[in-house]
């Protein structure tokens, strides 16, 4: 049997097994009541202590989600999804006022060990040591958000002397009340699309980052999200400012149990950067993809978009999806200050019955700006994976250049890719090129492989890796050996 | 030890050409003792390439007769990377690349995989690359090379000098090597040639395949074969090369119609 059919068998056989983050929780969680009305926004509302604007803001976000059809332009398919029958407030039992590690249930301390997400502190800063011949590096400052809210921020103290805020959203709407309102809707309005409005109603946690003129982010932020409780949707809702000259470099990772039905995690993520700043954003997106047959799995439908407000502001966001039975999502840039640079670096890794649909969106709007579009699209078992992407010269945008690559790879015959670019220029001096490839896995490369003493799980790996490395050289270090595991987990089977 | 190092009898193989199945092996018998270095040559097109193949494990090619044992192995029922941890390395005719994989990376890797399987430790970093440093050295092979992806924009030459750094890092008991003098300058063929012959001892045997005496002259075989048309159809001491060069394969290829 030539070795393509049997990883082709090798990875459709691959069941629930492989995913070794579906453990659930065991906590005392409380819920508001199934389903969605106004009286579940204002719930939410008080439990957050919010201000009356911002209630304002979700009702009217509330009243124009339903008014909205859901979009049918992505090639995904599902379902109806029945909005009454979920939770949309869930949280572990906990009491009030601001946590510090000592407070937060060790239950959960015990689930983010095993996540292997790192919130002690101090074992952290005493864990670094730095070998011999390598650069020193920084510790990561980590917001975890489980199930609807966030049970800890780390290094708060740390970010706070160099006059970086780093909390939960929840937290910013109490603390800097005036930030959180001048920018949140500022990038993706309330009622930008379906999704984007139903967060905007039922938003619950999600993180919070400010850095202010001129101050370097002193160390790697990071967002933790976990989804756990049963019937639950998570919203999460990001909300990133970086002022004139500063810098940040964020990431998120996310992981869910493993359960039968289909869960809805519908985040939006804003970013805002001014003159000469820049915000690296990095996502390695894992929440459950559902067992082999299709059943259960994370619908991921999320808006992410970011700002370039300042000239030569630049804004790069690099994914690695992995994870979902549906990914729906096209994190993009607004390149509005001259100048300024967008990037999306994306591998996205699809297998059994997953489907996914993503891209990114360069809006062209300021002379001399520049992009770079780098998509990679793996499809394995009888997944369907779609790159989609814009790129929209405006009139304005003289001297605008952007260069797409796109190439998707094949591993057996019961797949699908897609590439879909749209390319809209009203410039006459603005420049797009658009490359574009697929291929197979090939058999000469895994028999060379293997005929060196790699196994073929091994040799598949390394492939696709070499596939991928473009992206994942963007990816901070810490990160890029996540996703190289994770790369051949979702594809291989090979427990790690 | 065994007298037969490398047995291969009656061997049979077929490769399925756009739904037909067409035979290339026809029965194949060669015996090559520890110790000994065989050159295979013969006309284009007469399965040398493929029984190389087929002895490393390639799958598209369907054995229907024959056996080969290796190191008192049946070796056909072994997948290609347990033949690599037995000591099978194949230096291919055209060794395929690998975008985006760094070829120091892949030879570690690779070095690894076979240690393991062979059960010794594991080479850290450090290790590593002091003792590819010093083949590479032996192989006039540049730095650069390493930090290249594999084979990606190699040259001809190089991509065949790569081939041997991986078989001396592999440390093979039998080195198949499919006309890796082709394409080598003349300094190459000689330094190729003394990186097979430092390997050789009592462990270590090797099938040449190739279309030159030259190559022969540094790497005196014990033993040369002429294959055509899917069987080995004569063979004999080193010194039929020089006939081969001479007179061509129509006198053998006379004698075994
Ligand atoms: N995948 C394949 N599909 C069809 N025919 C094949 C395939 N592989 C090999 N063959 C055929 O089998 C025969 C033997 O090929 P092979 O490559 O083994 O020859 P060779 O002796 O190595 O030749 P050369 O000296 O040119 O390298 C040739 O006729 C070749 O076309
Ligand atoms: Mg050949």
């Amino acid at each position: 049997m030539p070795a393509v059919t049997e990883t082709r068998e090798a990875v459709e056989t691959l069941g629930q097994s492989t995913y070794k983050w579906g453990f659930e929780t065991d906590i005392d969680m409380e819920f508001a009541p199934k389903g969605l009305n106004e009286d579940t926004i204002r719930l939410i509302s008080a439990r957050k202590e919010e201000p009356s604007w911002l209630l304002e803001w979700r009702l009217k976000a509330y009243r124009a989600w339903l008014e909205m059809p859901e979009p049918q332009w992505a090639k995904v398919s599902h379902p109806p999804i029945d909005y009454q029958d979920a939770y949309y407030y869930a949280a572990p039992k906990k009491k009030d006022g601001p946590k510090s590690l000592d407070e937060v249930d060790p239950e959960l301390l015990r689930t983010y060990e095993k996540l292997g997400i790192p919130l002690h502190e101090q074992a952290i800063l005493a864990g670094v040591e730095v070998p011999e011949g390598e650069e020193a590096r920084l510790p990561i400052a980590v917001d975890a958000v489980f199930d609807s809210v966030s049970v800890v921020t780390t290094f708060r103290k740390t970010l706070a002397e160099a006059g970086v805020i780093f909390c939960s959203i929840s937290e910013a709407v109490r603390e800097h009340p005036d930030l959180v309102r001048r920018y949140l809707g500022s990038v993706v309005p309330a009622a930008d699309n379906f999704y984007a409005a139903l967060n905007s109603a039922v938003f619950t946690d999600g993180s919070f980052v400010y850095v202010p003129a001129g101050v370097r982010c002193p160390m790697e932020l990071s967002t933790y999200f976990r989804i756990n409780a049963k019937n639950t949707g998570q919203f999460e809702r990001t909300l990133i400012v970086v002022e004139d000259r500063a810098s940040v470099s964020y990431l998120e990772g996310c992981t869910a149990p493993m359960r039968d039905e289909n869960q809805l995690h519908a985040a939006v993520v804003e970013l805002v950067a001014m003159e000469d700043a820049s915000i690296k954003y990095s996502t390695v997106q894992n929440w459950y993809p559902g067992d082999a047959d299709g059943r259960g799995g994370i619908y991921n439908f999320v808006t992410k978009r970011g700002a370039c407000r300042g000239a030569r502001a630049k804004i790069s966001w690099t994914q690695v999806e992995t994870g979902s039975a549906i990914t729906w999502k096209y994190p993009s840039c607004i390149l509005q200050g001259e100048g300024s640079v967008g990037e999306f670096y994306s591998v996205a890794v699809t297998n059994n019955r997953q489907q996914a649909d993503t891209g990114t969106k360069m809006i062209h709007i300021g002379r001399n700006t520049r992009s770079t579009i780098i998509a990679k699209t793996i499809s394995a078992g009888h997944s369907d994976s779609t790159y989609r992407g814009l790129v929209r010269m405006m009139p304005k945008a003289s001297g605008a250049r952007n260069f797409t690559q796109c190439d998707s790879l094949l591993i057996g015959d019961q797949c699908g890719a897609h590439t879909v670019p749209y390319i809209e220029n009203r410039n006459m001096s603005a420049r797009v090129e658009h490359e574009a490839t697929t291929s197979k896995i090939s058999e000469d490369q895994l028999f060379y492989c293997r005929s060196r003493g790699l196994s073929e799980e091994d040799s598949v790996g390394l492939i696709v890796n070499g596939f991928c490395k473009d992206v994942l050289k963007e990816l901070p270090m810490e990160f890029a050996v996540e996703a190289q595991k994770l790369l051949q987990i979702s594809l291989e089977g090979s427990v790690g | 030890m065994s007298s037969e190092f490398l047995k291969i009898s009656g061997l049979c193989a077929r490769i399925d050409d756009n739904g037909t199945e067409k035979p290339i092996l026809r029965g194949v018998d060669l015996v090559i003792p520890p110790g000994e270095v065989h050159a295979i040559m013969g006309p284009n097109g007469s399965g040398k390439s493929t029984l190389s193949y087929v002895l490393a494990g390639r799958e598209d090619y369907d054995v229907t007769d024959g056996s080969v044992t290796f190191r008192d192995q049946d070796l056909l029922a072994l997948e290609p990377e347990e033949r690599a941890a037995l000591g099978v390395f194949l230096a291919f005719q055209a060794p395929v690349e690998l975008p985006g994989v760094n070829n120091a990376n892949f030879l570690r890797t690779a070095v690894n995989a076979v240690r393991r399987a062979r059960g010794e430790s594991e080479l850290d970093a450090v290790t590593f690359l002091k003792d590819v440093r010093k083949e590479i050295k032996h192989l006039s092979i540049h730095d650069d090379m390493l930090k290249r992806n594999v084979n990606v924009g190699f040259s001809g030459g190089e991509k065949k000098r790569n081939e041997v750094l991986q078989m001396r890092m592999l440390r093979p008991s039998l080195a198949i090597l499919d006309e890796t003098d082709s394409g080598l300058d003349i300094d190459a063929l000689r330094i190729v040639a003394e990186g097979v012959n430092s390997l050789r001892g009592p462990d270590f045997s090797a099938l040449v395949i190739t279309h030159h005496q030259r190559l022969l002259d540094h790497l005196v075989p014990d033993r040369i074969h002429v294959m055509a048309r899917g069987r080995i159809i004569h063979s004999g001491g080193p010194e039929i090369a020089r006939q081969l060069e001479a007179e061509g394969y129509a006198q053998f290829l006379a004698e075994a119609a």
